[in-house]
């Protein structure tokens, strides 16, 4: 087990130092680090002061250490639009790109899990094959344009819900968090339901295909046989079973929707992390855009690592195979 | 049983003959039609494709050479004649005038190039490594598989805008940054079922016979490799199509002289909610539907090609 942790958290390490060169060597070697990293309105006397500061008068191998050192001090450099250290603006947004990415998690897990299973129970009726077809367009179409369509409908023509924005907030724990407002839920439904939808379309195929395959095993003929209610040998019996796999890409999802909600926030105009990436793009303001990369890379790395720990807790076979390879 | 029925019996056996054998190639070709949803996949993306090749002589007008335009036509619903040439838009315009049937077409024709072209590139730079590894294993396979494992665990759309936010807009940029998305795919692929066909006596045959490492990678291991590749490369353009267009609407992908569909729902976007909704719908469906036909011939490409599912 040790052996396992020390392999993956060397990995995970490794990745993150993999993505930290990537950025580097992008903002360092490909560009002229000074027109990046300095506000073309600064003037001589601040721009000289900055480099020295950055240290971009030193070699290239010198630099990427200050690099990573500055940066496991939490310093990524002062955003050029905000004139504040571009971290503490990022973790700022956070709060709201994580409650969107929750949301729409459960939202995915509660609506995508009970049609896999209806899908996967009857898998030729009509219900099935429209789940089926549903789902292959969930994940082939753009997710911009789903929002797009989601906002056309109930934003446009129907009026029912808010185009964009976040509504009224509450204050929790210092973290402002639009769920427990009317006005901040309506706001969030469109989103979340955008950014759920590709996640959605995963699960309900993991779980049809394993409801197939677990209905067809003996201990749900026993189950059946031995006159359980369909009911019970649905929820307890075959549900149980098929969790497992659900779980893993679930946690491993949970990653990639915080890149995703790049998109969703855009479309949306959600002012979470995402939204300041693709402002910050526009605007040239790249120490927040070095910033934004670094934390979510941190973050992504972060979540995967956690789960495969706790894989590897539920599911000896896993640690155990990695150590043989 | 009578002499003469036993003699047309045996006439009959005669008449049997060994079933013709066809190649490869028509077997799929014939297995493919039986579905009805993949040839109307197959004729819709020849459809789209076919538009996109013959945009500058097809479409009534040239959207970007801005003599053609007239700005008394801006902003025209689908169906509109036009105030300075009496044609029809039957798309409507933006608020430039551009015919947006036009315009789509000319957008078509940047996304399939931008996909084609990142198609071309990862495809060659996977398999080269992909078989590399499956064929050499070791240290190089670890090494080449390493890095395939780490960049499959970053989300395809982030890499790219890591990419595309340090170095800028462009038509050649995107593709790189496809590229470098995509290649990793095809190298998983390839190295899965070139490590199968690695220790078949064939590839010890050729071994034997004293060809070169070039020689038996390329022309013995690769052909062998070939239809997982063809299934993973049709799944794989249809993300590339949406990812550039993805990334072309968040305004990092293609510049503005070059717009593709991305772009072209991005620029209508601001008017979705002020009702011009055609300037953003109609590029919109085009790209649904040249995604979803490409899905429809993967996912029939899929079924014909999995040797477990052939009878």
């Amino acid at each position: 087990m040790i052996v396992y942790l020390v392999r993956r958290f060397g990995q995970s390490l490794l990745a993150i130092a993999a993505m930290a060169v990537l950025v580097f060597v992008g903002v360092y070697a490909i560009g002229n680090p000074v027109d990046i990293l300095i506000n073309p309105e600064a003037n001589q006397a601040e721009i000289e002061a900055t480099v020295a500061r950055l240290g971009l008068d030193k070699p290239l191998w010198e630099q990427f250490l200050l690099f990573v050192w500055n940066a496991l001090h939490g310093d990524l450099g002062d955003s050029f639009v905000y004139g504040r250290p571009a971290v503490e603006i990022i973790l700022e947004r956070l709060p709201a790109t994580m409650e969107l990415a929750f949301v729409a998690l459960i939202l995915s897990v509660g609506i995508g899990v009970p049609l896999g299973v209806l899908a996967g129970l009857k898998p030729d009726s009509i219900a099935g094959r429209s789940i089926m077809a549903g789902s292959i367009l969930g994940f082939s179409l753009p997710n911009f344009w789903q929002g797009m369509l989601l906002i056309l409908v109930f934003a446009v023509l129907l009026g029912w819900l808010p185009a964009g924005g976040r509504g009224e907030t509450v204050d929790v724990l210092g973290m402002q968090l639009s769920f427990l407002t009317l006005d901040g839920l309506r706001h969030l439904i469109l989103p979340a339901v955008n950014l759920a939808l590709f996640k959605m379309s995963l699960i309900i195929r993991l779980t049809r295909a394993n409801t197939r395959e677990a209905n067809l095993q003996d201990y749900v003929k026993f189950a059946r046989a031995k006159g359980l209610s369909s009911r019970r040998v649905v929820l307890v019996h075959i549900l149980k079973n098929i969790m497992i796999p659900v779980v893993t890409i679930i946690g491993l999802e949970l990653g990639s929707m915080v890149a995703f909600a790049i998109v969703t926030e855009t479309v949306f105009a959600w002012p979470g992390m995402g939204k300041l990436l693709i402002d910050s793009i526009n605007l040239l303001d790249r120490p927040l855009i070095v910033a934004y990369l670094m934390l979510t890379v941190f973050i992504i790395v972060t979540i995967n690592l956690v789960v495969d720990v706790l894989y590897s807790v539920l599911d000896p076979r896993v640690r155990l195979s990695e150590v043989k390879g | 049983m009578s002499d003469d029925a036993f003699i047309a019996g045996l006439e009959r056996v005669d008449d049997v003959r060994p079933p013709k054998v066809d190649s490869p190639l028509k077997r799929i070709a014939l297995a493919f039609i039986e579905d009805k949803l993949a040839i109307v996949g197959l004729v819709l993306f020849l459809c789209v494709a076919t538009v996109a090749i013959l945009a500058p002589w097809i479409t009534p007008q040239n959207p970007y050479d801005l003599a053609q335009l007239d700005i008394m036509d801006g902003g025209l619903p689908p169906g509109e004649t036009s105030f300075a040439t009496g044609g029809t838009y039957w798309l409507g315009t933006d608020l430039q005038g551009r015919d947006m049937l036009s315009a789509i077409a000319y957008g078509l024709r940047i996304s399939l190039v931008v996909a084609g072209i990142s198609l071309g590139f990862a495809i060659t730079i996977g398999v080269m490594l992909g078989v590399a590894a499956a064929y050499f294993g070791g240290r190089v396979d670890s090494f080449i598989m390493r890095i395939v494992d780490l960049q499959l665990s970053f989300p395809a759309i982030l890499i790219a805008l890591i990419l595309l936010a340090l170095l800028g807009r462009g038509v050649d940029k995107v593709i790189l940054a496809l590229v470098i998305v995509q290649w990793a795919y095809y190298a998983r692929t390839v190295r899965s079922s070139a490590i199968v066909e690695r220790r078949k006596d064939y590839i010890e045959a050729a071994r034997c016979l004293g060809l070169s490492h070039r020689r038996i990678m390329f022309r013995h291991l690769l052909p062998n490799c070939v239809p997982p590749l063809i299934v993973v490369a049709t799944v794989q353009v249809a993300q590339a199509i949406a990812l550039e267009a993805t990334l072309s609407f968040l305004g990092v992908g293609v510049p503005i002289t070059e717009p593709s569909l991305g772009l072209l729902i991005a620029n209508g976007y601001d008017y979705l909610l002020s009702g011009r909704y055609w300037i953003s719908l109609f590029p919109g469906i085009a790209l649904v539907l040249t995604i979803i036909a490409i899905n429809l011939v993967g996912d029939r490409l899929r079924d014909v090609l999995n040797p477990r599912l052939q009878k």
